[in-house]
């Protein structure tokens, strides 16, 4: 028998890192990887040897482990699964201690799960699928700066998902032409419009001048309707210093909300929710670049882990994909992701991909944004997939009406009133809403008009990251 | 204009038949229907007046139709709005709300302007019905 101890290399499974009779205790963080190793490397041991890369190991044994409650420190891997039809790809699960992680830093969750380990040779593919945060975890998080009730309340709009639009075009427009966009759609009835997550400031526009723009917008439309109307001003910036000034001016100005992008980076994005539940303003986050690491299926971060997280880090809006529209989005993979943002407790459920329960604790939920390649025409199966509790944004689907940009706010509003009635009467969305929207067409000829110009408008592509059905995870309710 | 608050204000106004549907829905979900009135729109006036309490015990919506007739016979010129609450843990807040009264004149709101220094402009909204005494609002 190999002794524990021996200088050298040893298989990392013979290091304590697959744990098969492993029970994960309730405060342990899990994750799910999947993993396909390198020709001839038992699964078993990929398995363990992404435990030790994520936790305590290095590539040989060495003496000062045993200055430690090595045992403690060390991730286990306590189960390994092949993946149904993928003979070369298996689920692997790991339990870490708590004590490994710092309280409240994503930064420090995610250079230690998936910090190293993804470039390791062993491996040929790796991709994080999901984790569960004890609620020991979860309650060192801020969590959403307001979350999905306080955002209703704040803007008195209940009952019906929230309707925005993103600014088109996104690049070259002057501030005083990308007020006019703004003004017509808050006028015309959405409730948002949204700088694009490459909006922050160029040549053509500097962040005052929109600012300053954008809020005569909003304050004019208010006062045409009677409505609070918000435009998601985004502050995202070079540094920490400029997003604040930035972030002050908005809130100075009167903006309901403040948006910031994905690439700005975990940590900014939690100091940005700091500030957000400090000034009173929502915090909107553009998912930009996620697609980078989350579309593949083998290797990666799914998209999941990066909403658990968002959730924790606090932010109040989270672009999580429209099922119908242009962006990759399986409809049971979405309704994950949805899950993911919005439920106060899930459970383990294959066909959304969710590999573990999560109990929030009470911590609010995010409200999910549905954007990109959607349009009144399809609203009956955006409220049939996506729910109530949803921001549906139509870019193009709204500065692209024949009539004008106002009238195009007007069709959405129109359609997503006249759907949410129909379903409150009872009527089957998928089967009727054809003619649900035909029939609020005849008194609106905004609606008419939308449904004439998109409403066969489609994209039907094969989605790249789908469920497997999997065995349901081993691990037990209060686990 | 036309003040499009409430879930439902860009359709047209719901008959007492399509009323008594939502109430179906709401009630059919263990919420809580209430009615409220006021002669205050202003977006961020979140405390209009209460028609009664809220009518937890209420399983009949034709009961809330009653009441939404008693408050539009009071109150003729007024806002009045129904709303269905959801008290479940980590709801515990209004779950739909919608306009099933309106006055026959809406006039509005002033945007007012503070101009200040760099280009800065604070917006407000001021409904115009506010400049007359509460209760004489809208009465021609």
């Amino acid at each position: 028998m190999t002794d524990r101890w021996s200088a050298g290399v040893l298989h990392y499974a013979e290091m304590g890192y697959w744990q098969p009779d492993y029970v994960p205790k309730p405060s342990d963080l899990l994750a799910a990887f999947r993993v396909t190793p390198q020709a001839g490397v038992p699964p078993e041991e990929a398995g363990a040897a992404v435990a030790g890369e994520s936790s305590t190991a290095t590539w040989t044994v060495v003496w000062t482990d045993r200055l430690t409650a090595y045992d403690h420190y060390q991730g286990k891997c306590y189960s390994v699964e092949p993946v149904p039809g993928r003979d070369d790809q298996y689920i692997a699960r790991v339990a870490y201690d708590l004590d490994l992680f710092e309280e409240g830093s994503i930064a420090n969750l995610s250079s230690s799960i998936i910090g190293n380990v993804f470039g390791f040779k062993a491996l040929r593919a790796l991709r994080l699928e999901d984790m569960r945060i004890p609620p020991h975890y979860a309650k060192t998080f801020q969590g959403p700066a307001h979350g999905i009730v306080m955002e209703r309340e704040y803007l008195s709009k209940f009952g019906r998902p929230l309707l925005g639009a993103t600014v088109k075009p996104k690049l070259g427009l002057s501030a005083r032409n990308y007020g006019r966009v703004v003004f017509e759609a808050l006028k015309g009835g959405l409730d948002f419009t949204k700088d694009d997550e490459n909006i922050n400031s160029q040549p053509f526009m500097r962040w005052r001048d929109r600012f300053l723009h954008c809020m005569e917008a909003v304050g004019k439309a208010q006062a045409e309707t009677g409505e609070i109307k918000g435009h998601y001003l985004n502050v995202t910036a070079a540094t920490m210093e400029d997003m604040y000034e930035r972030a002050e001016f908005a809130k100075e100005l009167g903006s309901v909300i403040v948006m910031v992008d994905l690439t700005a980076g975990y940590t900014a994005i939690q100091s940005m929710a700091r500030w957000a539940r400090r000034n009173g303003v929502l915090l909107h986050l553009h998912r930009a670049g996620h697609s980078t690491y989350t579309r593949q299926k083998e290797h990666g971060v799914s998209f999941r882990v990066i909403a658990k997280w968002m959730r924790l880090a606090g932010v109040d809006h989270l672009h999580a994909g429209t099922v119908v529209g242009k962006l990759e989005g399986d409809p049971g993979t979405v309704a994950g992701f949805y899950d993911t943002l919005r439920c106060h407790q899930a459970e383990p459920d294959p066909a959304k991909g969710l590999y573990f329960e999560q109990d929030w604790v009470s911590m609010p939920g995010v409200m999910p944004v549905a954007s990109g390649g959607i349009h009144a025409g399809q609203m009956h199966q955006l409220l049939h997939y996506l729910g109530e509790d949803v921001i549906l944004q139509f870019g193009g689907g709204t500065i692209g009406h024949p009539q004008g940009i106002a009238a195009g706010a007007t069709a959405n509003r129109v359609a997503l009133e006249a759907m949410v009635k129909a379903r409150n009467e009872g009527r089957h969305l998928l089967a009727e809403g054809p003619d649900i929207l035909r029939a609020a067409a005849k008194h609106s000829r905004e609606l008419d008009m939308a449904l004439s110009t998109w409403g066969d408008v489609t994209f039907d592509f094969e989605s790249t990251d789908t469920p497997d059905v999997t065995a349901v995870p081993t691990l037990g309710r209060g686990a | 204009m036309r003040i499009t608050q409430g879930t439902f204000s860009y359709l047209p106004e719901l008959t007492d038949e399509e009323i008594t549907s939502q109430l179906g829905y709401a009630l059919g979900r263990g919420w809580a229907v209430s009615v409220e009135f006021t002669d205050d729109p202003h977006p961020r006036n979140n405390y209009w007046d209460m028609w009664g309490l809220p009518m937890f015990d209420l399983a009949d919506a034709a009961g809330v139709l009653h009441e939404i007739n008693e408050c539009r016979r009071a109150c003729p010129d007024r806002y009045i709005r129904v709303c269905a609450y959801d008290s479940r843990l980590g709801r515990q807040t209004v779950a739909l709300s919608f306009l099933v009264n309106r006055p026959a004149d809406e006039p509005g709101f002033r945007l007012g302007r503070q101009e200040r220094a760099d280009r800065r402009v604070r917006f407000t909204i001021h409904p115009y019905a506010l400049d007359r005494p509460a209760g004489t609002r809208y009465s021609p």
